[in-house]
């Protein structure tokens, strides 16, 4: 290297410092290109994307049921639910919720619930399904993993888990059928 | 290692390979005439008797793992057929399963016993946080290893503990998809997990070489955590402890082997044996025994934090302040002392401190469920929550263990064992009550009086790290300590 092309530049750095900036900053670049698809691997494989929607009929659902299907290996409850349970989430204050959501928000037609069964606290099944299940203190869902308690929209209402039950991206295909996903 | 005059080895094919690669040197070196203090107790077993379990563990996982087969469809059925059909399939798994519990027991034990004799201070700090690291990955590994066999437990755990990542604001929902493969635990995970549970072990095996190379550097501590100052003070480690550690080992496999083979399953949990349901949650789901204390943390939070409980943190934080910063070079005015700077200002101290715990207080019963639902205080802003409960807890159960490794900064007395400490000693034996408290409570259903038990045993777990030490550092005076390790112990004999 020539005494002038050492000399350092008005912002104090030499040919060397650039030279070991940019080394590295390809250096970083080629390590980071080779990482990504290592890591990338570990991210949901297409056969597993490929499971995002699934259709489901509704029609055998009586007033007062719930069924639990299975979407992309979670458990989505769908209840149809009896008057009582609509008028007792729509007479709720929302203002007075831990996770602000009207029922109106929550549903595309009032008489079905469509929502992801796992709890938000931590990922539990809530029970509430059958007949015989405990309901909680709000008729609705109980997370016996550490008690969260849903009301009859799913919404959270006492307990550790800090939102509501998720409600999937859904439509209508039929009257009394849904595409979830 | 290779440098100054080697020993003369009587086997000439010793010789020749120890003059080429001086394996024999080596050991004769660190394990052969190594000198260690005389008066070790048999709580210094427990470092060799931990190394014995990793080993076991490895040669039984090395074998279960051609038997089992890591698929969501077959995982449960290989394993019951390991259990059933494999020739001796039954003992070498009852031996994995019960080592990784007497695994844990080993290490409990020792790093109490690091801890009651003030091994992690000054030459030991990077020794005793290696030490930590192996015990977070041996949780790791345990974890991910129960998962293994897909019964309920193994499935509902595994959704729970990679739920702590979803915990993170905005992106942790997808790290969480990212961690398992896929949207719920599934055929990816249980892969990833296997892959990761056989590699694991490995990289223990490396940080225990770095762990017993930084031993072998400062030398061990002793009950007097005085060091060696003659030769007087220490025994070559051949054949004293030697003896002396395969003898307690022997006593420890023993109690080993009686739960393997007369209680296998005492510390295990029937619903383990039941097949792993995604849609179907067990009514009680616990952690196995070596997690519970900090799983009873995880969930003794159960508020979160809004303004009244930062600013309450906040304060007890400042109060604190110049406790801390009187062990380091950082210049905080010493705002407690008096004029002439001698005494410590307690009244202005509990005043500070004394607010803060009060503003925390009102935080929290803004939050605090009443039966019906409602809380049981209202405040301007006590419902605007900054970080939820489930990421407090996270972050509470992480910071417990994170905690440790910054222990050897946290405990700056000089005088390192408990034994001439009185103070610390009682504090310590608290913290280990505390500690079976918490597993106890993490081993309930959060309800009722376990919740606020649990709650005041976190209390102290932080504060025994966060308050006791610090103002101990300032305020404890020691007992009087002996001048060596050879006069400790001929004291003693006198004594008797």
């Amino acid at each position: 290297m020539s005494a002038k092309a050492a000399k350092t530049h008005d912002d104090g750095g030499t040919r060397r410092d650039f030279l070991y900036l940019s080394a590295g900053a390809f250096g970083a670049v080629g390590v980071g290109s080779f990482a990504w698809p290592f890591l990338q691997s570990l991210a949901p494989a297409a056969d597993t994307r490929a499971l995002a929607t699934v259709e489901v009929d509704l029609s055998p659902i009586e007033v007062g049921q719930a069924i639990t299907v299975v979407w992309q290996g979670k458990p989505v409850f769908i209840r149809h639910r009896t008057e009582k349970e609509i008028e007792g989430a729509r007479k709720t204050d929302v203002a007075t919720l831990r996770d602000k959501e009207s029922d109106e928000d929550r549903v595309i037609k009032p008489e079905w619930l469509v929502m992801v069964g796992i709890c938000t606290h931590l990922g539990c099944v809530p029970l509430g399904q059958k007949k015989s299940d405990p309901k909680g203190d709000f008729h609705g869902w109980f997370c016996p993993c550490h008690g969260s308690h849903y009301d009859e929209s799913g919404r959270i209402r006492k307990g550790p888990a800090p939102k509501n039950l998720t409600v999937p991206t859904y439509s209508f295909i039929t009257d009394t059928s849904i595409r979830i996903g | 290692m290779a440098s100054g005059k080697r020993a003369e080895f009587d086997n000439k094919v010793v010789g020749w390979i120890d003059e080429r690669l001086p394996v024999f040197t080596l050991m004769q070196k660190e394990y052969g005439v190594f000198p260690t203090p005389r008066n070790f107790n048999y709580f210094w077993n427990f470092g060799a008797i931990a190394m014995t379990m990793l080993i076991l563990m490895i040669v039984t996982g090395i074998v279960l793992a051609m038997h089992y087969t890591p698929h969501t469809g077959e995982a449960f059925n290989s394993v019951e057929r390991i259990m059933r059909d494999v020739n001796w399939g039954w003992m070498i798994r009852y031996m994995h399963m019960n080592g990784a519990s007497f695994f844990f027991i080993a290490v409990y034990i020792h790093i109490c016993r690091g801890m009651y004799y003030g091994s992690y201070k000054k030459p030991r700090e990077l020794l005793w946080i290696l030490g930590v690291l192996i015990f977070l990955l041996m949780m790791a590994t345990a974890f991910m290893g129960y998962v293994l066999p897909w019964g309920q437990m193994s499935y509902w755990g595994a959704t729970v503990i990679t739920g702590f990542f979803s915990a993170i604001p905005v992106i942790g929902e997808d790290i969480q998809t990212w961690l398992l493969g896929g949207f719920t635990v599934d055929n990816a995970t249980l892969n990833r997990f296997f892959s990761l549970h056989y590699l694991l072990p490995f990289l223990i095996v490396g940080v225990v070489f770095l762990h017993i190379w930084a031993l072998h550097v400062s030398g061990s501590n002793n009950p007097t955590g005085i060091e060696p100052q003659s030769n007087k003070d220490p025994l070559p480690f051949h054949p004293f402890y030697t003896t002396k550690d395969t003898f307690g080992l022997l006593v420890f496999l023993l109690f080993y082997v009686a739960i393997t083979f007369w209680a296998p399953n005492v510390l295990g949990h029937p619903d383990n044996y039941i097949e792993a349901n995604p849609m179907v949650t067990p009514a009680h789901i616990v952690p196995e025994w070596y997690f519970l204390p900090f799983y009873a943390i995880l969930r003794a939070v159960t508020f979160g934090v809004n303004i009244y409980v930062a600013a309450g943190i906040g304060l007890m934080a400042l109060a604190m302040l110049p406790v801390y910063c009187a062990q380091t070079a950082f210049k905080v005015p010493v705002i407690y002392n008096d004029k002439d700077k001698k005494n410590f200002n307690w009244n202005k101290f509990f005043v500070l401190f004394g607010l803060g715990g009060a503003i925390f207080m009102l935080g929290f019963l803004c939050q605090y469920e009443l039966a019906d639902g409602s809380k049981a205080l209202a405040l301007p802003f006590g419902q605007l929550i900054f970080a939820t409960a489930k990421l407090g807890g996270v972050l509470a159960m992480f910071g417990s263990i994170a905690l440790l490794f910054v222990l050897p900064w946290l405990d700056t007395h000089p005088v390192k064992s408990a034994n001439f400490r009185p103070m610390f000693k009682i504090a310590l034996l608290v913290l280990l009550v505390d500690f079976i408290v918490l597993g106890l409570v993490g081993m309930k259903p959060a309800a009722g009086l376990w919740i606020p038990l649990g709650q005041i045993a976190t209390a102290y777990y932080m504060s025994f790290f966060l308050i006791i030490l610090p103002f101990l550092n300032k305020f404890e005076k020691a007992l009087p300590v002996p001048k060596s390790i050879n006069e400790a112990v001929l004291a003693k004999k006198k004594a008797k």
